[in-house]
């Protein structure tokens, strides 16, 4: 040992090849290994994630909770819904897509699937949307219970990701929820808080087939028309206020899921009157 | 030669790495705004300085001296990768909200200042135990700025409400300030502040002396 010693030079530029080469390959071995191994884990998590948005936008999980009203658990619960693509255009339903790996934030970066939008038509700030989409779609003995669409627009920081659920009557607005977003603490963050969330269920969406909800600092007057659409706009937080208003009025409008509403509507009316 | 239960508790409140070398600052502004969040962070970073240091150390004798940086941090990035996918695994809701902070342990000055600092002059036990100490220095900083933020920001604690606020019907306002980056800064200062009045011998020697305030008497 002595003598090797002796003759070992660890600065030398062979050694200094051999650390860099053994060090990289022990690293590299740790870290795909770990990756690997955790990726059934780590998927498994981030489909539960989503599917808890989902339901929690819907208003289907106790506040605070992963269960529901009853006790059922996430994976019961979501299995009441059918995930659906949706070409944005038509409002017809897409069956070429499988909805377990497809995710529209990715497809709207992709040229290809996606088209620009103009400065006009953009009120929610998003520059590219995606051809196709998801909802998810809950029916209840053969009628329309829930649907939930994804909702994303600008707001101070940055995009705000979220849920907005819908009730079966396609106008009344049953919770909306973000499960991503950079707004302020305190300020815009109090997107988050559940008071505020809980406010959005029973606000009416569509007005003259338009999407119209408002966030207003002065609510009119309880009974009036305008007070249907309107919302507590949060204090101190005029850009994301402004923001979410526009990225529900986006979604909900003839860009986002406006054809599919109408296509489920006509559907929803044909079914009532066949039931008659 | 320091004794191991020197190396061991000296980081805690004697040569703390956040209140006395000032480093780490940036993770312990940014995690402590809940309990949850900081416990977790904590515990990677107790992990990552304590395997961190004992395999510098391990190999210490075979890093050559030119790219001795780039080993240690190809080794803490390694490990703060393992315990980002581990927290994406069994914590998910936890990773989401350190979100970045986990890969940033990467450039936590605490975690490279100790590889290159102890681990590379010293044995792989005595190493393990001054990761471990130093991790726990942090620590205990994070997690008192933690135990202010939380309550007086969001009136909980872990997430508990432990302060009826007025949103919820009770009675406090919680003050916005304290889940802005900037209030740790200001309880950190506190913090230093009380542990130097209680540590004498932490307090730096001034730069200058003030001139005494002698008042002139007027030319007759």
């Amino acid at each position: 040992m002595a003598e090797e010693e002796n003759t070992y030079n660890r600065d030398s530029l062979k050694n200094t090849f051999i650390v860099a080469f053994l060090l990289c390959l022990v690293c590299s071995v740790v870290v795909s290994g770990m990756a690997a191994f955790l990726k059934p884990i780590q998927k498994y998590n981030k489909e539960l994630d989503i599917k808890k948005n989902i339901l929690t936008s819907a208003g289907l999980l106790v506040e605070g909770s992963d269960v529901g009203s009853q006790g059922e658990s996430i994976e019961e619960l979501f299995a009441e819904f059918q995930v659906r693509a949706i070409d944005l255009k038509t409002g017809e339903f897409v069956e070429s897509v499988d909805v377990a790996t497809y995710d529209p934030i990715k497809a709207a970066r992709d040229p290809s699937v996606s088209v620009a939008l103009s400065t006009d038509d953009d009120i929610a700030t998003l520059r590219r949307l995606e051809n196709t989409s998801l909802a998810y779609i809950k029916m209840k003995n053969g009628v329309l219970d829930k649907l939930v669409i994804p909702v994303r627009g600008y707001g101070l920081w940055g995009t705000l990701y979220g849920y907005l659920a819908l009730e079966g009557n396609l106008q009344t607005i049953s919770g909306l929820g973000f499960y991503q977003h950079k707004e302020t603490p305190g300020l815009g963050g109090e997107v988050d808080n559940s008071k505020w969330k809980k406010s959005w269920q029973g606000v009416s969406l569509f007005a003259q087939g338009e999407p119209s909800v408002r966030l207003v600092k002065q609510r009119s007057t309880p009974g009036s028309t305008e007070a249907a659409y309107e919302v507590d706009a949060l204090s101190g937080a005029t850009f994301t206020t402004k923001g979410v208003e526009n990225m529900i009025n986006f979604w909900a409008g003839d860009l986002g899921f406006g054809p599919l509403i109408q296509k489920l509507r006509e559907k929803n009316a044909g079914e009532l009157a066949a039931a008659r | 030669m320091a004794s191991q239960t020197e190396v061991l508790i000296d980081p805690i409140f004697n040569n703390n790495p956040i209140a006395l070398q000032v480093l780490g600052i940036c993770s312990a502004l940014a995690v402590t705004i809940s309990m949850s969040t900081t416990t977790v962070m904590c515990l990677a970073v107790l992990f990552v300085t304590t395997m961190s240091n004992l395999a510098v150390s391990l190999v210490r004798n075979y890093i050559p001296t030119n790219i001795r940086i780039i080993v240690q941090m190809t080794i803490i990035a390694s490990l703060v990768i393992v315990v980002d996918q581990v927290l994406q695994a069994v914590a998910y809701d936890i990773s989401k909200q350190l979100s970045v902070f986990v890969s940033l342990i990467i450039t936590n000055c605490i975690v490279m200042g100790r590889a290159e600092a102890f681990a590379m002059q010293n044995g792989p036990w005595m190493s393990t135990l001054d990761g471990f100490g130093n991790a726990l220095g942090y620590s205990v900083i994070l997690i008192g700025v933690a135990l202010v933020r939380e309550p007086l920001g969001a009136g909980t604690l872990f997430g508990m409400e432990i302060i009826p606020t007025v949103a919820n019907g009770g009675w406090y306002e919680p003050n916005g300030m304290f889940l802005l980056a900037p209030s740790a800064f200001f309880i950190i200062g506190f913090f230093i502040w009380a542990i130097r009045a209680w540590k004498t011998d932490q307090v730096e020697e001034e730069e200058f002396e003030i001139a005494p305030n002698i008042q002139y008497k007027e030319a007759a």
